[in-house]
């Protein structure tokens, strides 16, 4: 989230499009409902179905799965061909008035450098900036110049005209229409719209896209920045923006800096790339301490190992050909290319699409350690269920350990929520049995493979060797510990480079703020973006004081969050150019004529007047908010919409490339995409608010709350087919087939799309072959094994399928 | 009024066989008995505070255990409430985090490490020693043989690409940094988690 | 059982002699259910369930989101799910289902048992299941059809609006846990102050007929909502739009005692020693059903 879920309470108009708040986040939906009743905000739901979330918006319009960039672009249409947008934002704040390439251009659906035989964009050059000898990005101040991003934009967006809109997405064009007014009233720095999304939007293979899409919409209208405003990715669970900020991740290393590749060959060249210089005359672009925050890091985990002479461990690392995301680990099993895995609270089998293929996969292991707190279908893919798991154990030669792992109140230690608030949790009683904690199963790993290593040599030692692991219980390091050093640490004195004898940092003390680090090895810290939260002064992340000084949903000392204990993004742009809030309404940071200040950390130089002109985007070289992504994103610098793999039809905009020319697709599941001759339904996923993922249906009070996986249809489709409420229906991809009862309702309503009626159904995900609640088939076995083009998460939220009344499944399984 | 004589008889049937006991007399058995207001049941339970652990609102919770921490009381979670003061969730919780007590409780919580043998039909209970012992012994025979050290090109790549790790979203961020840090220093790649899917 | 007695007795049923009648000047209290603000999350009926150590068992998916489909013994709250179509648009109603404490509570006027139910000063209606015998009545004499007796020990179950929380000072369970403060507790006075506000908001959205749900066909009740389309209660799952005590109430207490307490002496003292012998802990398949036929209920 780029602001926070109080934050929201800020807002006039609500966008809950790509995700279904009320029923995933119902205590973060909270401040929509505040919003609502206190700001007299309107709620806007755009969703294949009506959700939970619709029950009470102001406005519901239905789209079809996998359509939301013809939405979104549509919208953009709006905004530019009717002047709704916040034009001295635009102008200030967005590239909107830089130049492109020439020999930029987009035809039939392809933009310029596609290279067919790679499936992918292998000359990205002309979707750059043009620059001038200095380097820096040139500018048309009037933003009209042919070649200026916002002439580009208008001519990308100009397709998308309300019919367009319907023709793809279905929406209804008055429904489209209402949506786009409510949007654009939020174009002036008066009021403001935030949008909340999840993985309605990310799970499909056009899914970075979809959230750009937004990204840009709320830059037209001056939202980001601003309070009740930001694009706010509703994220998943309790510490995944924790872990993520943490990369564990295939390519990252912690707070968002890169693993290096192996054509990086060395630190020097490696570097070289990182410190992104400013394109613009007087803008700082904070990456150019990247250096700082990447050395620290490696003295945090290598120690003395890690010197000036050996590139700070640079070969420590490994590097990486190319990235082993999760369909890549999944295909790479699947091909017999993996003997190992750890599955630490994931349950794969539910978890990856196309299960079958997992469960290969799972099967051609020569060993899988499940550590988790519950009994999963993954530690038991190996065993008969049925029809739900019908394997032959005596076949399957893995061997398998089930670690069990104490849970949340069993232990203590900090998550990071979506709003990125690092908070505390303590101890309340022991876990059950022999259950043991996942510091003290890693803490076991680890001093045994040291030992090994030490006494009997093998690959590369060093590492192992090396990393730091000073905790005062090598055996169960203290939590605390472990976030001092997360957090960072000076090792040696740091001085003024004006006067030596001045020591501006002490060996031993915590590091006060991610600022203060440096680039030869005086500092160590795991994660720069989490400095500050454990510094000399103690614990920051235990804090509770819940005051709001200002009223703006902004509690400084409650916990900490990152960066800088920082509650909005980017909020420099909540004023405008001279340093003026953009209305007394919306005053949230801003200049006083001698320094930034506000109801929130600013996300700026504290003391860098305005008319600096440095811009307010810092992370960005060029200060500003990005309407075109340059070279940056895999599938082009504007979003374009494609059809999802298992395509309802021909793209209309252009038929020869009808689904994404760059999503991720294994040669292996080439021939696993369906068609609607066959397949003439379109399919989405989605989550339950009665339980989270594949825990709950291990928990009682939630299996009583929705007891059994069910198959949502509209009326039109049930009448057609002949399924009445509640009878079983099979439902098939060309992946393979589940059964699941008939939830029959008017809240999937029929939609036209592109002349022809398109029937939605809908899935949950929750349930599998363990449990308390109703055994039964798992979802993801008829679910799309292909990625988003950028960031690789599977396509679950569109595809297509057959539906037909069928019989229960046999009673054996479902024993 | 309309009663029906169908009712007539259900009313005099059923209800008063019971009933007329109060009017005969008896009442002192349902004194006895008395009108009494079931006890608030967390009176001096032990209050700790935690984060609920499902999704990224990350509600506060007071989680409620039975005795006073005292060494001769065994502490059990008894009863998961939302924490008032939390800013976010100012002492409201979803189904999920309202029904956490019986996820802290499910019948299908893990006690012991457990094995299965390669082509067998069954888990069978193992001791820690054996779990990590055979665990660090299979990572380390995969490692030695499968590390790469340089790549064909001669570029030192130290990966060790056989082996993969599926990590949690729901440890802490001190689990989840030891976790990268072993992993990475072990030059594995393969390292996802949930953000991705 | 100890007993707890932090809260006053304005009535207790079938009992002549009146509770201890100086002490009235306790709070009223009322829990309000905005059906506007709700999105069916059913974390009440989880902190419910929760809170009162109650354990419903495992069901099966009957062709709605309504789970378990309807109240029972160990679901004293569920919600209830209806799609109505108004025109082009479409409308979730979602109604949290369960006790509305009356201020004329239809049950315990019905409840033949002595201080089987009770009413406390603050409004609350709550059964003591200790001086429960099962008979039913109480689901007769309700114009909300909520008590449901249990199979297995033969006693009336209902919301008791977490008399034991009130009591110390506490919401309700339901009340704290909703995320969206679609449940509101608090003085009843309050309630209604807080809930005319709620109604400007919806007639301001377009919902002209918004208005309280207070019935006073039982007095009013302790647990009131805002609806959306107040003109039409029955639209949300089956809410009365009028709401009375049934006449066979009435007729009991005025006609039937009198007669039936000379008629069935020797049946009530028989049933009453066979509760007291035999206990409450297992009913047979067949005295269950005679007992459901009885009450009129179409089973639990």
């Amino acid at each position: 989230m780029t602001n926070s879920w109080n934050d929201i309470k800020n807002a006039d108009v609500i966008l809950v499009m790509g995700g279904n708040a009320a029923e995933a986040h119902p205590c973060g939906f909270k401040w929509v409902t505040e919003a609502k009743s206190n700001n007299g905000a309107k709620l806007v739901v755009v969703d294949p179905r009506f959700t939970r979330s619709a029950a009470v918006a102001d406005l519901y319009a239905p789209l079809r799965p996998g359509t939301d960039i013809a939405f979104l672009m549509g919208v953009i249409n709006y905004l530019l061909k009717n002047d709704k947008i916040h034009r001295d934002y635009v102008k200030a704040f967005t590239n909107a008035s830089f130049l492109v390439k020439e020999g930029y251009k987009f035809e039939d659906g392809l933009f310029t450098g596609y290279d067919a035989a790679k499936r992918d964009y292998t000359n990205k050059s002309d979707w750059e900036y043009q620059f001038d000898e200095q380097g820096m990005a040139k500018v048309d101040d009037s933003m009209s110049s042919p070649n200026a991003v916002m002439s580009l934009l208008k001519a990308h967006a100009a397709r998308y005209t309300p019919e367009m809109v319907e023709r793809i997405c279905g929406t209804p064009k008055d429904k489209f229409l209402k949506v786009c007014e409510l949007i654009a009233s939020t174009a002036n720095g008066e009021r403001t719209m935030t949008s909340m999304y999840a993985l309605g939007w990310t799970q499909h293979t056009t899914g970075a896209q979809n959230i750009r899409c937004m990204a840009m919409i709320q830059l037209l209208l001056g939202n980001m920045g601003m309070p009740g405003g930001g694009v706010n990715a509703l994220r998943g669970h309790a510490n995944v923006q924790g872990i993520t900020d943490l990369a564990l991740l295939s390519t990252s290393t912690p707070g968002y800096l890169v693993l290096p590749n192996e054509r990086e060959t060395t630190f020097a060249d490696y570097i070289k790339s990182r410190a992104f210089k400013p394109i613009r005359p007087g803008q700082t672009s904070f990456w150019q301490n990247y250096q700082k925050f990447w050395v620290s890091q490696q003295k945090a985990f290598f120690g003395a190992a890690a010197t000036a002479d050996n590139g700070w461990a640079y070969d420590y690392l490994p590097k990486f050909a190319a990235p082993y995301d999760t369909l890549k680990i999944v295909d790479a099993m699947a091909a017999g290319e993996m003997n190992g895995l750890f599955c630490q609270g994931l349950n794969i089998m539910l978890a990856a699409p196309q299960k079958d293929k997992t469960r290969a996969g799972l099967g051609k292991l020569k060993w899988l350690v499940v550590v988790d707190p519950l009994e999963t279908e993954t530690a038991r893919f190996w065993e008969n269920h049925g029809e739900f798991n019908n394997v032959d154990p005596k076949s399957i030669q893995t061997e398998v350990f089930q670690l069990p792992t104490s849970v949340y109140v069993e232990e203590e230690g900090s998550f990071t929520n979506s709003s990125r608030v690092i908070q505390w949790h303590w101890k309340a009683a022991e876990g059950p049995g022999e259950s043991r904690s996942d510091i003290d199963i890693v803490a076991g790993l680890y001093s045994r493979l040291k030992a090994k290593y030490a006494k009997d040599g093998g690959a590369f030692p060093d590492p192992v060797l090396n990393l730091t692991w000073s905790y005062t219980n090598p055996a169960s390091p203290a939590p605390a510990e472990v976030l001092k050093e997360i957090n960072g640490y000076v090792l040696q004195n740091v001085t003024d480079p004006a006067d030596p004898t001045k020591v501006l940092l002490r060996a031993g003390q915590q590091l006060p703020s991610f600022v203060a680090m440096t680039a030869d090895g005086k500092t160590a810290a795991g994660c720069w973006i989490y400095t500050g939260v454990y510094t000399d002064a103690g614990n920051m992340s235990m804090r509770r004081d819940a005051s709001d000084p200002t009223g703006k949903g902004v509690h400084p000392n409650w916990g900490f969050s990152w960066p800088a204990n920082r509650r909005v993004l980017y909020n420099r742009a909540s004023s405008d150019v001279n340093g003026k809030p953009w209305s007394e309404r919306k005053k949230y940071v801003f200049w006083n004529g001698a320094r930034w200040t506000g109801a929130d950390v600013p996300d700026y130089g504290p003391t860098v007047a305005p008319d600096k002109s440095v811009g307010p985007f810092i992370m960005n070289p060029e200060g500003v908010g990005r309407l075109s992504t340059r070279a940056i994103m895999r599938e082009g610098p504007f979003p374009e919409h494609y059809e999802p793999m298992d395509a309802f039809l021909e793209n209309p905009l252009h038929p020869k490339v009808s689904v994404s020319p760059v999503a991720r697709i294994f040669a292996a599941d080439a021939k696993s995409f369906g068609k609607p001759d066959k397949f003439p339904i379109v399919a989405t996923t989605y989550r339950l608010t009665e339980h989270f993922h594949y825990w709950t249906k291990s928990v009682h009070g939630n299996s009583v709350l929705q007891p059994e996986l069910f198959v949502e249809m509209g009326e039109r489709l049930a009448k057609a087919k002949g399924i009445q409420n509640g009878e079983w229906v099979e439902i098939s991809s060309q992946r393979g087939t589940i059964k699941a009862k008939a939830c029959v309702t008017k809240r999937i309503r029929p939609i036209m799309v592109n002349g022809k009626p398109c029937d939605v159904i809908g899935l949950p995900i929750h349930y599998g072959f363990v449990g308390v609640a109703r055994k039964g088939y798992a979802t993801n076995t008829i679910t799309p094994f292909v990625g988003d083009a950028s960031v690789n998460t599977p396509e679950y939220k569109a595809f297509l399928v057959d539906v037909k009344k069928t019989s229960a499944p046999a009673a054996s399984a479902m024993a | 009024m309309a009663v029906t004589r169908r009712q007539f008889m259900k009313v005099s049937a059923a209800g008063l066989a019971a009933s007329s006991v109060g009017a005969l007399g008896f009442t002192g058995a349902g004194d006895a008995l008395a009108a009494g207001v079931r006890p608030y049941k967390l009176e001096r339970a032990t209050e700790t505070r935690n984060t609920c652990p499902y999704c990224s609102v990350s509600c506060g919770v007071i989680v409620y255990s039975l005795g006073d921490k005292s060494k001769n009381a065994k502490a059990s979670v008894i009863h998961i409430e939302g924490d008032p003061d939390h800013p976010v969730s100012r002492g409201t919780l979803c189904p999920r985090g309202a029904a956490s007590l019986d996820y802290v409780h499910s019948p299908l919580r893990l006690k012991y490490p457990m094995h299965r043998k390669a082509g067998s039909d069954k888990f069978e209970r193992v001791t820690w020693d054996f779990a990590l012992e055979r665990i660090v012994t299979l990572m380390k025979e995969d490692r030695d043989k499968n590390f790469v050290a340089k790549n064909r090109d001669g570029v030192t790549v130290n990966r060790w690409l056989t082996t993969g790790f599926f990590a949690t979203s729901a440890q802490t961020n001190e689990a989840g940094y030891l976790t990268y840090k072993l992993m990475r220093g072990l030059g594995m790649v393969a390292i996802e988690t949930q953000a991705r899917i | 059982m100890a007993t707890l007695q932090s809260l006053d007795i304005r009535r207790r049923s079938a009992s002549t002699e009146a509770p201890p009648q100086v002490r009235q000047g306790s709070l009223e209290v009322a829990k309000l259910i905005d059906v506007s603000k709700c999105i069916g999350c059913k974390a009440c009926q989880a902190a419910c369930l929760a809170w009162n150590d109650l354990v419903e068992p495992v069901g099966t998916f009957e062709g709605s989101y309504d789970n378990p489909p309807d109240l029972t013994p160990t679901s004293w709250t569920v919600m209830k799910f209806t799609e109505y179509e108004k025109g082009d648009d479409l409308e979730w109603l979602i109604r949290k289902d369960g006790c509305m404490h009356c201020d004329d509570p239809g049950c315990l006027k019905a409840c033949p048992a002595p201080g089987a139910i009770v009413q406390y000063t603050n409004g609350i209606v709550d059964f003591v299941s200790e001086n429960c015998i099962g008979c039913g009545y109480c689901v007769k004499g309700c114009p909300f059809n909520v008590p449901r007796i249990s199979k297995v020990d033969r006693k009336a179950y209902k919301c008791t609006l977490c008399v034991d929380r009130v009591a110390v000072g506490q919401a309700p369970a339901c009340a704290k846990a909703c995320p969206t403060q679609a449940i509101y507790f608090g003085s009843k006075d309050d309630m209604i102050d807080h809930a005319e506000k709620r109604i400007i908001d919806l007639k301001s959205r377009g919902f002209a007929k918004a208005g309280l749900y207070d019935p006073p066909g039982v007095g009013g009740t302790h647990v009131m909502y805002v609806l959306h389309h107040a003109d039409q209660p029955s639209l949300y799952a089956g809410l009365p739009d009028d709401p009375r005590i049934s006449p066979m109430v009435g007729f009991w207490k005025g006609v039937m005692k009198p007669i039936s307490l000379a008629a069935i002496a020797f049946a009530g003292v028989f049933g009453f020693l066979h509760y007291v012998t035999k206990g409450p802990n297992e009913v047979s398949e067949s005295d269950q059903r005679k007992g459901d036929d009885l009450a009129g209920r179409k089973g639990t």
